[in-house]
Formats: structure tokens, C-alpha cells, sequence
């Protein structure tokens, strides 16, 4: 019959109105600034650069080879690569950005830069509060706010992390166990290396 | 004691106005009214705007306003500090004298229409005997303001929200009419004192208000439909259809005009429920005669406000309609059902007093109701599109 259905609706949004009393369930705003909610591990916002150790600026896992820059689809990365060298995680002697800037105006969160790191130097960060009344120079993140310790990431992502950091550590047997064979072998004529930058599949 | 409260403010301006000389006395009570109706109704529109904010929210699950003071009572305080402080901008190619004048008119227009309103006894600006008459045509004139605010502002969706309107409103103005033309014809005058001391009687301590009668229901129904329609609120809101128009023929306004029509649209669903209460709803008569003591102005206002949230409770509920579906519900549902309530009215006048004209007018009304809503208002099929040349 006609107006049935409004009946039905009238009724429909009058429980609302009085349940939004009485029980949380028709109430769902959360009042944000004072009250949040925990955010979910595979929340993802903008990226970072994890460093192992005390010091952020000799722990860097970036080694500067800019394949995030150019694989950045929004091009967003803007990347120095140092003139000397200074040696990473493993020990070995690597080229480290001088310069590691990311626009966050610019960033669109795509995750694509972390999928193609082959030394799980960058990682997403789920810090969304990022807004800064200086348009310019605010919003242009340098690599030392960008750097943040490997404990942070367990921290943040911990099963994530927990993978990132037994591959590495699989990586770096390896790399001994190599180095060690080929240290007892005779010939000296191939040097331990390709397998300390040998690319990982990219997976996060 | 209670008398004295009915008549308090009644009282007040006799003695406010007492204290001037006698030659001054007429025009020194009239204007005094019309600055209390110029500084009531705006302030009710004020809290009107919260609650509605509020009770949208609750309906949706959310809390609504409540940052501006406790509870965000002082919410309505800012968003007037806002609307006033903002940058007045008229278009560059708009005509400026008529996009300036388009919000007066309208919010003039409406002013007006509270002059015959009685708001408790004794209480009414100006007691004509065609009073109903005079609120109709002053209210007929805010469509004029409506398509001088989309006409001059020169955009095609002001344009558009403006043609919208004139037709709806003028569609929906006929059912309006026609379902309060029942109430002049039981009572026999058009003015609306009149009308609410028709009202004012009990049987039983029930009252005889209009609307517990076949006929009086019915034309209550209707009037609601189309007031709700010539408000343009939710679900007729399509002048505004922020969603196809930006906002319709107020697209280009900003500022304070902008609020002028925001505030003109609100007096207008106050000033049309309060003629509802009036007509159908007893006006400031009380629901039973044992609460015949409390102030009639209570009774008014909080007549007044029911019918604001009803109006609240709506526009929570329902999606807006199609221009096409707008205008067959006017004249292939309301239109018919409104007539068809004339002719009922006449009948419950000369069936008598017993029970018969109780049962026949009901079965006539339910009857068409359930007819006219199977075959006018029936789902029209839309198959696919078929050609007649090209295929």
C-alpha cells in the first residue's frame, strides 16, 4: 500500500535516534582528537628509512642506489648519492645518500617504493599527523626525519618486521658462509662481492 | 492566577504601551508586536538550526555540533558570526539591484504571513476576516523572490534550481488551498481567529480539533505534503539538490544574503506550521480540557516545534524525489485526494450528527486512498529504450 515504505523508514530512523542514547552500537563516532583508535598493523601512510643501531646516520640501510626514486610514480623522492663510500649493516663498503629528500604533498602512500627496495631500507610509517602550517619547507621531509630506528618498525609493524629482519639475517649467514668458503678456497680470483647486495624480492 | 499568565504578554503591552500618549497608542502597539515577532522568530530559528543538526545527527548514528559551548549550544552563535563576517560576493555579470533585493523579498514576504497567526488567545497582530486569504497571498509572493535570486544571479544552476522551484511550488501551492478550504467551508469564515474558536470545544475533555475528524485527518495529511513541498524541504528539497545543483538558486549567494535566505526558508516552515496548527491542530487550544489552565502560547509554540520535528524527522528519513515523480504525486495523488476531501467535507457537514457520517466518510477517504494510490502512484515500468525511425 502507499506509504508503507515510509512508515517503515520513519520507524527505521526513529530506533537510530533513540538507540544513539542508549547503546554504543548506534553511536559510533569517535571523538578524535581526544580519543582514537588504535591504529591496524597493516596500516601504511608514508614512508621511512630504517636504521639498525644507536646512530641513525651510520645505520642507514639505504645504500643511495635510487631505484625507489625512479620508481616512484608520483616522483617524490629526491635522492643524493654520496661521493665516498662507508660500510653498511654487513660491513661491506656502500654508497650512502647525502641527500634524501620525500615530498608528503606529493606522496600518494602507494607502498611502491618499499616493494622495490632490495635492502628493505624504506619502509611505510603509520604517523599520519603530518600536516605543518609551512607549506614549503614543512612538508618536505629530510632523510634525518625520515630515519627511524629498526625498533620503531618492530614497534609499529611487528610481524612485518620480525620477516624483514630473519631474511636479513639468513642473508648475512649466507654472505659469511660464502666468504669463509671462499677464503679456504685456493684461488682468491672471485671476492666476496655480489651476495651482500645480492637483490631480494621485494615484499612487505 | 493562570488567566493572568495566558494573558501576560497581552498584559505587558497594554501597560508597556499605556505609558504613551493616547494618539500614539495604535501605532506604538503594532509596531511593538512586530518587533517581537521580528526578534521571536529569528531566535527560534536559531535554536531550530541546532536541533535540527542534532537530530539529523542522532538519526545517522553521529553526535552532531558539540564543540561551539556545551553541547554546542553555542553553535548557532558562530555560525551567525560567520555568515556575517563573511565576504558578500556578487557575481560579476549578475544584476545587482535584483540579486539584492531577492533575499529581502523573500524574508519580508515571510515576515508578513505572521501578522494573522494567533499565537495564543488574544494574541494575534492583526484580526482580518479574510486572514487566511492574506496568508496565502502573501505567501504566494516568495516564489517571486525565489526566481529573482536564480533569475538574476545569472548561472545556469541558480536558473535551474530556480524553475524547479516555481513549479513546485505553484503545483504544490493548489493542494495546499484545496485541503484548507475544507477547514474554511466546516467553519464557515476565513479568518483564523475564527477558525481556532471553532476549535475550542471539548466533548469529554477531547477536543474538537479538525484533525480528529475523517475529512479534517485527510486535509491535514495533504497540507503537510504540500507544505513540506512548498517549503521546499527534504524530500521535495530539489530547488536546492545540492547533489545535482550546488544549491540551487542560492548557488550565488555568500554571506549574509546567503543566511537572509537560509533564515527565509526557516520562517517559512515555521510560519506554514503554525497556519497547520491553526487550521487543523486547534492552534493554541489545549489537547484536553483539564489542561485548560496552561498558558495558550505554550500550547502554540509547542504545537509549533512538534511540527518542526516532525519536519526534522523527515528530512532524516526520506531521499528526494525525481522532478517527474514531484510533480505526478501533486497532480495525479494530492490534487485528486484534496478534491475528493471537499466533497467529504460537504457530506460530514449534512450526514447529521450520528455515527453513519463517521463510517461513510472514512470508507469514502480510505477507499480513494487505496484506489488512487494503486493506480496513479502504481511503479511505471521503464523496459529499454525503443526507437520508432532508427531501427
Amino acid at each position: 500500500m502507499l506509504g508503507e515504505g515510509i512508515l517503515k523508514g520513519l520507524a527505521e530512523t526513529a530506533k537510530n535516534f533513540a538507540g544513539s542514547f542508549v547503546s554504543a552500537e548506534r553511536l559510533t563516532t569517535v571523538e578524535y582528537p581526544e580519543q582514537r583508535i588504535a591504529p591496524i598493523e597493516a596500516t601504511r601512510v608514508f614512508p621511512f628509512l630504517v636504521y639498525d643501531g644507536p646512530e641513525w646516520e651510520a645505520g642507514l640501510r639505504c645504500v643511495a642506489c635510487q631505484i625507489c626514486e625512479k620508481e616512484c610514480p608520483p616522483k617524490c623522492i629526491y635522492i643524493e648519492k654520496s661521493k665516498d663510500k662507508k660500510p653498511d649493516a654487513v660491513g661491506k663498503q656502500q654508497f650512502y645518500p647525502a641527500k634524501f629528500d620525500i615530498d608528503v604533498s606529493v606522496c600518494m602512500s602507494c607502498q611502491i617504493c618499499v616493494e622495490v627496495c632490495p635492502f628493505e631500507a624504506i619502509k611505510m610509517d603509520t604517523e599520519f599527523e603530518l600536516s605543518t602550517d609551512d607549506r614549503f619547507g614543512g612538508l618536505l621531509h629530510d632523510r634525518k626525519q625520515l630515519a627511524k630506528s629498526n625498533e620503531y618498525y618492530h614497534h609499529i609493524h611487528p610481524t612485518e618486521a620480525a620477516e624483514v629482519d630473519a631474511r636479513l639475517a639468513e642473508e648475512k649467514a649466507k654472505a659469511e658462509a660464502k666468504a669463509k668458503a671462499a677464503a679456504a678456497a685456493p684461488k682468491p680470483a672471485v671476492p666476496a662481492a655480489k651476495p651482500a647486495a645480492k637483490p631480494v624480492e621485494g615484499e612487505a | 492566577m493562570f488567566a493572568t499568565l495566558d494573558q501576560i504578554f497581552v498584559l505587558f503591552k497594554q501597560w508597556l504601551v499605556g505609558l504613551l500618549p493616547a494618539g500614539l497608542q495604535p501605532v506604538a502597539g503594532v509596531l511593538l508586536c512586530v518587533v517581537v515577532i521580528i526578534g521571536l522568530f529569528p531566535g527560534l530559528f536559531a535554536l531550530t538550526v541546532l536541533l535540527e543538526r542534532k537530530g539529523l545527527a542522532r538519526i545517522q548514528n553521529r553526535i552532531g555540533p558539540n564543540r561551539a559551548g556545551p553541547f554546542g549550544l553555542l553553535q548557532p552563535i558562530a555560525d551567525a558570526i560567520k555568515s556575517l563576517t563573511k565576504e558578500d560576493i556578487v557575481p560579476l555579470s549578475a544584476d545587482g539591484t535584483v540579486h539584492f533585493l531577492a533575499p529581502l523579498v523573500l524574508v519580508v514576504a515571510v515576515f508578513m504571513g505572521f501578522a494573522v497567526l494567533p499565537m495564543g488567545r488574544n494574541m494575534v497582530l492583526v484580526d482580518m476576516d479574510a486572514s487566511l486569504l492574506f496568508f496565502f497571498a502573501v505567501g504566494a509572493s516568495t516564489e517571486l523572490s525565489v526566481f529573482m535570486a536564480g533569475w538574476s544571479s545569472r548561472n545556469k544552476y541558480s536558473l535551474l534550481g530556480a524553475m524547479r522551484a516555481v513549479a513546485q511550488m505553484i503545483s504544490y501551492e493548489v493542494p495546499l488551498l484545496m485541503s484548507s478550504v475544507a477547514v474554511v467551508m466546516m467553519t464557515g469564515s476565513l479568518s483564523l481567529v475564527k477558525i481556532v474558536e471553532a476549535q475550542n470545544h471539548y466533548t469529554w475533555g477531547l477536543p474538537h480539533w479538525y484533525i480528529f475528524t475523517p475529512w479534517g485527518f485527510a486535509g491535514f495529511v495533504m497540507f503537510a505534503i504540500a507544505a513540506t513541498a512548498e517549503t521546499n524541504r527534504s524530500p521535495f528539497d530539489l530547488p536546492e539538490g545540492e547533489s545535482e545543483l550546488v544549491a540551487g538558486y542560492f548557488t550565488e549567494y555568500s554571506g549574509f544574503k546567503f543566511a537572509l535566505f537560509f533564515l527565509g526558508e526557516y520562517l517559512g516552515m515555521f510560519s506554514i506550521s503554525g497556519l497547520g496548527t491553526t487550521l487543523f491542530l486547534g492552534g493554541w487550544s489545549a489537547p484536553f480540557a483539564f489542561l485548560g489552565w496552561v498558558p495558550s502560547w505554550i500550547w502554540f509554540f509547542g504545537k509549533l516545534m512538534l511540527s518542526i520535528c516532525v519536519f526534522i524527522w523527515v528530512r532524516g528519513t526520506l531521499p528526494r524525489l525525481r522532478q517527474d515523480q514531484l510533480m505526478n504525486f501533486a497532480w495525479k495523488f494530492v490534487l485528486p485526494m484534496t478534491l475528493l476531501n471537499l466533497f467529504v467535507a460537504g457530506l460530514w457537514r449534512f450526514l447529521g450528527d450520528g455515527w453513519q457520517r463517521w463510517v461513510v466518510c472514512s470508507a469514502i477517504l480510505v477507499l480513494a486512498y487505496v484506489i488512487v494510490g494503486r493506480v496513479e502512484m502504481r511503479r511505471q515500468h521503464v523496459g529499454p529504450r525503443s526507437y520508432r525511425y532508427a531501427e
